[in-house]
């Protein structure tokens, strides 16, 4: 249930939430005094009909999930207007709903509900580019039956800062697969979380991140298993290269008393492409109940596999291209869960450029 | 005409209690057409000998030296060693997830020939050297060594050497691991392309039954990191009948 604190207290580094994020580097995105316009960055590009995308005043759509990150209450607090994307119940659409950015380049605040309807099928697609200073909260409502695909990707400008809370709650048999894909940024904090409204749903939750010279991407991965008979899967795949690039990866799964037949398997895996790049991975399983089917959990972070390498470079591929190679393939199958070719050859794209202006080591 | 010239060659590994000698003067030379079988007991240094004509990192040259036509070998890159001419089919080949067999084979191909390979008559020829091998076409959208069966991924080797037609070429016990039918496919494999070509092959083997397949023209007993005694196709006989015994007491 919703609570909107006003009071709230700007995080100092020593809270467990915030012990990794460098605060400096937020534009003071964190703190009270700073200016906060309430501004609607996302636009839809042609909707497929079964959708509609509205703008409602926020008593209209008060938030439904609980939270105790300061920066999602300052967007509670601030942002005046919500934008509601609802997808009918029973509709099928085969074209992705894309949801654009065009940030402002000051600090904004911005809330999105989304409402996938009774057994609709549906993929939807955030899109961020540019150099934005943004607060974000987006809530997703899965009804009953309903499946949803749900990809955001962080192709900002390096300069931007993105401080973002994705909240599902998912319904009796449904199914949501959310794409994280964080390829740009000077600092991004992303809170995917899911939590269950109903037995028989499942989440599957990826992400792709490649962090270059001093950049900071954090993703604090939340999966409360607050039902009975729920699946999760999570799988986190990272690169870094350059110097000061750093990633962190906190994967919480909570398997509460009451949700018995749970299966959870989160992974995350780090590619340590260079010296002077760090990569924090803290996986953490808390179990309530022993009547689970399966929790597990994995976390590596290594460099290049020589083998692997060795192999290529004898098939004659110069050392650079079989770098690439490897980056390519351990990404792939991350990549592959996006689903639109345009999206997967740009984002691809993009990671071969970083790799262009680094010397792989 | 190639030859390639194996001298004196001396190797260790890095281990916990330090360097460790493998190899002790490991003196070979096979030029085109040749077979020579490399035959020794597990241990005895083949994949090391094999590794480090290949320039795998892991293993330190402490002396000798490896020549192709006169050039050093051993001061190229690992690539520069394939496309000079070398060949290792491996025996532990590596997953590497993600990249396609289609994908890798195009990129080795392109690199080892210096340019892309024409659309139409790569497909073609790669469809041909499947099917010569007994391969399932479904068989180039799979990552590349990922969950194959052990004969899958020595006829994958096999595949590569066909299509990258090396000068000489290293199978390191190939034959290990494969059943009957799979042993005749990828022997029939090699045969083919040793028809076709002017390839030099070393065969590394453990067993003497892949000579059943494969005629070896030279035949070198391997111990302790050195050949121990060569002779022609009837020394394999007589380690067939004897064993590695005689030669892992010495
Ligand atoms: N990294 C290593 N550390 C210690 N010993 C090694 C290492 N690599 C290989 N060896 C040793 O080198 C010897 C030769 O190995 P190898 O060349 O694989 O033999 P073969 O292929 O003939 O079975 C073996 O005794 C093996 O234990
Ligand atoms: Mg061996």
């Amino acid at each position: 249930m919703s609570t909107l604190t006003t009071n709230y207290l700007t995080p100092t580094g020593r809270e467990e939430a915030w012990r990794f994020t460098p605060l400096k580097r937020l534009k003071g995105l964190h703190e009270t005094q700073t200016d906060i316009a309430d501004r609607i960055s996302l636009t839809a590009g042609a909707l497929p009909h079964g959708v509609t995308v509205t703008h409602v005043a926020t008593g209209e759509q008060s938030p439904i999930s609980a939270t105790d990150d300061v920066v999602v209450q300052r967007v509670r607090a601030i942002a005046h207007v919500v934008t509601l994307v609802t997808i009918a119940a029973d509709s099928v659409i085969d074209a992705p709903i894309t949801l654009m950015r065009t940030p402002s380049g000051s600090p904004e605040a911005s809330r999105t509900v989304i409402r996938a309807g009774n057994h609709s099928k549906a993929t939807v697609v955030v899109e961020n580019v540019g150099s934005g200073t943004l607060a974000e909260e987006i809530e997703i409502i899965l009804e009953p039956g309903a499946q949803l695909k749900f990809i955001t990707l962080q192709e900002w400008a390096n300069d931007a800062v993105h401080l973002g809370k994705h909240h599902a709650i998912i319904g009796r048999d449904a199914s949501f697969t959310s794409v994280v894909i964080t390829v740009g940024g000077s600092l991004v904090r992303l809170l995917p979380t899911v939590e269950y409204s109903g037995p028989g749903a499942s989440a599957e939750l990826f992400g792709l991140y490649f962090a270059g010279s001093g950049q900071y991407l954090e993703h604090r991965i939340h999966v409360d298993h607050n039902v009975g008979q729920s699946k999760s899967r999570v799988n986190y795949k990272g690169a870094l290269s350059g110097d000061g690039a750093h990633t962190v990866w906190i994967g919480d799964v909570f398997i509460r008393a009451a949700a018995e037949g749970t299966d959870t398997y989160e992974l995350n895996r780090n590619l340590l492409l260079s010296d002077g790049a760090r990569a924090d991975s803290v996986p953490n399983l808390e179990i309530e109940t022993g009547e689970i089917v399966g929790a597990g959990h994995a976390s590596t972070t290594g460099r290049f596999d020589d083998e692997q390498l060795f192999y290529l470079e004898s098939r004659g591929i110069p050392a650079t291209e079989a770098k690439r190679l490897v980056i390519r393939g351990f990404f792939l199958e991350i990549l592959s869960k996006i689903g639109i070719e345009a999206i997967e050859e740009r984002i691809m794209n993009r990671i071969d450029g970083e790799l262009a202006s680094v010397v792989i080591a | 005409m190639s030859t390639l010239e194996i001298k004196n060659l001396q190797v260790a590994v890095d281990t916990e209690e330090g360097l460790k000698q493998i190899l002790r003067g490991v003196d070979l030379t096979i030029n085109s057409g040749e077979t020579h079988a490399i035959m020794g007991p597990n241990g005895s240094g083949k994949s090391t000998l094999a590794y480090s004509i290949a320039g795998h990192p892991k293993y330190n040259i402490t002396g000798g030296s490896v020549t192709l036509d006169g050039q050093d070998v051993l001061a190229m890159s690992v690539d520069e060693r394939a496309r000079a001419g070398l060949f290792l089919a491996m025996q532990y080949p590596v997953e590497v997830p993600g990249v396609s067999v289609s994908n890798f084979l195009r990129t080795s191909v392109t690199a080892i020939r210096g340019e892309a390979p024409k659309v139409r008559s790569w497909v073609g020829e790669v469809k041909e050297a499947m099917a010569a091998l007994s391969m399932d076409p479904a068989f180039a959208e799979r990552n590349v060594n990922e969950g194959f069966s052990g004969g899958e991924k020595k006829r994958h080797e096999i595949l590569q050497m066909e299509l990258l037609k090396p000068k000489i070429a290293i199978l390191d016990e190939t034959d290990s691991g494969l059943d009957v039918d799979a042993l005749r496919v990828v022997s029939e494999g090699v045969n083919r392309i040793k028809e076709n070509s002017d390839l030099g092959v070393m065969l590394i083997t453990h067993y003497t039954r892949i000579l059943r397949y494969i005629k070896p023209d030279f035949v070198h007993v391997f111990s302790a990191g050195r050949i121990v005694e060569a002779g022609g196709p009837e020394l394999a006989n007589k380690l067939e009948e004897n064993g590695y015994a005689e030669y892992v007491t010495a």
